[in-house]
């Protein structure tokens, strides 16, 4: 997984910061390798010596906004790289190989929000590319017409959320499919008739807090489901109970906790998916 | 032996460019290798202090320093493309090893029918890796229309292993609206659906074919015969959220038609009296007189009977069909209380009083 270290990294991190942990780790040493991950055309790899792409240039900017260490960039070189990815239909490619999917419209909006250069993309195209991916169940996919899911979904909420543009949401339709997730066992799953995965957890939950529905799930249930996937010998989270953990379940079990409010977790941004102090330093200066 | 120059085109013999005497070559490691002696392969630069270290195997280690060393030295070669195809064999997920195979075949002039069946011999094992399913977008894209067929069966043969591959799903909506083949999509919905009623993914694309394809002429000339197939298929199963949705989704600019509809109401009411679970029939109830529909005696007893202890002195079958559901989809009791207070009717003693022996 080295090619994807830089999310892993984002993920660790933010699970510790979360955790109240976050001094546990050398901040230099994490911020210097993040900034080694940059390519010369201002976006960032997944690791050292890799190709460019959105995906890990926001866990890059998410990382140093964690060390409250965003001045580190230059910030109008990313914003450039981010920009120059959006297409004619305001959608957005991951890199310069063209793959459009609305997850690169989450991640290009979020990451200009965070660096405060929205004005660098066409907001409007943006949110009008992702309107057109709504579903007639109110979901969203990756592109028109693509089936609704709820990492899709999480994606589009998110990014019209941070553009102040939920009116364009159904809230009571969505909210509903998405409760509709949570299955017997009170986790959750991310399209009908799927098995329930601690990611989801994130994805589906996040989205019902952005949309103000998160009353409509049993939040006692999943709370007990996420539990219930720890490895209470060797620490961490699996996708689903008696699995292997992985950082990437941790990190979505121990985030989905803190939105249900499991006492001793810091409070996380259900759309910009960081620490709400993190976020409160950047926006309420 | 690895190839020929054959018209300026470098052919590649087999798919990864082996013959048997390679099979042999390609177990020693890169660095007995006499073609790869004048290459010094280049170590990862991870730092004194790894952040999130990830252990690795000698092999892996010593493919990505020899990929490194080309990479950097930009060396788009027919020795590098084969070198490509090792390190994705250990990590299909690397993104950068995939774009600068992108870059050696464009440089080679490389045969795209041979580079498909490389990636459809990674498939099986990488159904849901993006970089595998962008790297066949990129080559489908250069080969135009010829491809459509091609790309339609590699889908089909997907799902014979995950029908709700959400990779391929993508990619076969790509291919239908960007090289068409519409002719049989419907069909092959109806097929896909015979196997596993509840395939969410197929039920989307049913939805996608009749608003997309450039010959069926919409929901409006699709809509009877797409109703009467998804009540078919409800009465199959009526636990299966999908169809469910997909009714209320024909009739999503319709409501006047869905109210009026007798089709709907006696659904619900052939739901209701099968005694199977009831939750679906009775949230599109909700909805439907929620936009005027009123229920005659029978869906009215029909409802009641749900849970006999409902049958209370509300006159408000609305609020009775909540006071239900609350109970019955415990899990969601909070949605069907919002969906009573929306109703904008009195809660009745009787409702407030509900409990299940």
């Amino acid at each position: 997984m080295e090619h994807l270290r830089i999310n892993g990294a984002y993920w660790g991190l933010t699970t510790l910061d979360i955790l109240g942990k976050l001094a546990a780790v050398d901040q230099e040493t994490v911020i210097s390798w993040v900034m080694s991950c940059q390519h010369e055309s201002g976006g960032f790899g997944g690791n050292e010596g890799h190709d460019p792409h959105l995906l890990y240039t926001l866990s890059a900017i998410q990382i140093l906004a964690l060390f409250n260490k965003i001045d580190t960039l230059d910030i109008e070189k990313v914003s450039n790289y981010i920009s120059t990815l959006q297409n004619e239909d305001g959608s957005f490619s991951g890199d310069k190989w063209g793959e459009i999917d609305t997850r690169f419209s989450y991640v290009a909006i979020c990451s200009l929000a965070l660096l405060k250069q929205l004005d660098k993309i066409n907001v409007e195209k943006a949110v009008k590319y992702i309107v057109s991916c709504k579903n007639l169940d109110g979901g969203f996919g990756c592109t028109p017409g693509a089936e609704s899911h709820a990492g899709q979904i999480f994606c589009c909420i998110g990014a019209l959320a941070i553009t102040g543009c939920l009116h364009y949401v159904d809230k009571d339709l969505l909210g509903w499919w998405l409760c509709e997730r949570q299955v017997k066992s009170g986790g959750l799953n991310g399209r009908p008739e799927k098995l329930p995965d601690v990611c989801y957890s994130w994805w589906v939950l996040s989205s019902l807090i952005v949309i103000d529905r998160v009353h409509w799930i049993d939040k006692e249930k999943l709370v007990k489901f996420i539990l219930n996937c720890q490895d209470k010998e060797n620490g961490g989270i699996s996708d689903r109970p008696d699995d292997a953990v992985d950082v990437f379940h941790t990190y979505f079990g121990v985030a989905g906790l803190s939105l249900l409010e499991y006492p001793g977790l810091k409070a996380i941004d259900p759309a910009y998916a960081l620490p709400v102090d993190v976020i409160n330093r950047i926006f309420l200066h | 032996m690895l190839g020929r120059i054959d018209r300026g085109e470098v052919r590649i013999i087999g798919v990864d460019g082996m013959d048997s005497d390679e099979d042999e070559r390609q177990l020693l490691p890169l660095s007995q290798r006499p073609e790869w002696s004048d290459v010094t392969p280049v170590p990862q630069n991870d730092g004194p202090n790894p952040v999130v270290p990830i252990a690795y195997s000698e092999e892996f280690t010593e493919i990505m320093g020899y990929f490194r060393a080309v990479y950097l030295a930009d060396e788009r070669s027919l020795r590098a493309l084969h070198l490509t195809a090792e390190a994705i064999n250990f990590n299909a997920g690397n993104y950068t090893v995939w774009q600068f195979r992108r870059l050696i075949l464009e440089a080679l002039n490389a045969d795209l029918h041979e580079e498909l069946g490389f990636v459809e011999q990674h498939a099986s094992k990488n159904s849901k890796n993006y970089q595998l399913w962008h790297h066949r977008r990129w080559l489908v894209e250069k080969m135009g229309t010829e491809a459509a067929v091609g790309e339609l069966e590699f889908t089909k043969k997907i799902f014979l292993n995950d029908a709700k591959n959400y990779h391929a799903w993508s990619h076969r909506q790509w291919v239908l609206q960007n090289l068409g083949g519409w002719e049989d999509e419907l069909a092959y919905c109806n097929e896909l659906l015979e196997d596993d009623i509840f395939n969410n993914s197929a039920w989307n694309q049913r939805y996608f074919v009749i608003t997309s394809h450039p010959g069926l002429g919409g929901i409006e000339a699709t809509l009877d015969s797409e109703v009467n197939y998804t009540i078919k298929s409800i009465l199959i199963k009526p636990e299966n959220e999908s169809p469910w949705r997909y009714l209320r989704g024909l009739y999503k600019n319709n409501m006047q038609s869905f109210v009026t509809n007798p089709k709907i109401s006696t659904l619900c009411l052939n739901v209701l009296t099968s005694k199977v679970n009831p939750v679906f029939a009775l949230s599109l109830l909700l909805d439907l007189i929620s936009n005027g529909f009123e229920p005659n005696k029978d869906l009215k007893n029909a409802i009641e009977a749900v849970i006999p202890e409902s049958n209370s002195q509300n006159s408000d079958i609305s609020v009775t069909i909540c006071a239900i559901l609350e109970i019955i989809d415990q899990m969601r009791v909070n949605y069907w209380r919002w969906r009573k207070n929306n109703l904008h009717s009195q809660v009745a003693e009787g409702v407030a009083n509900l409990h299940i022996h």
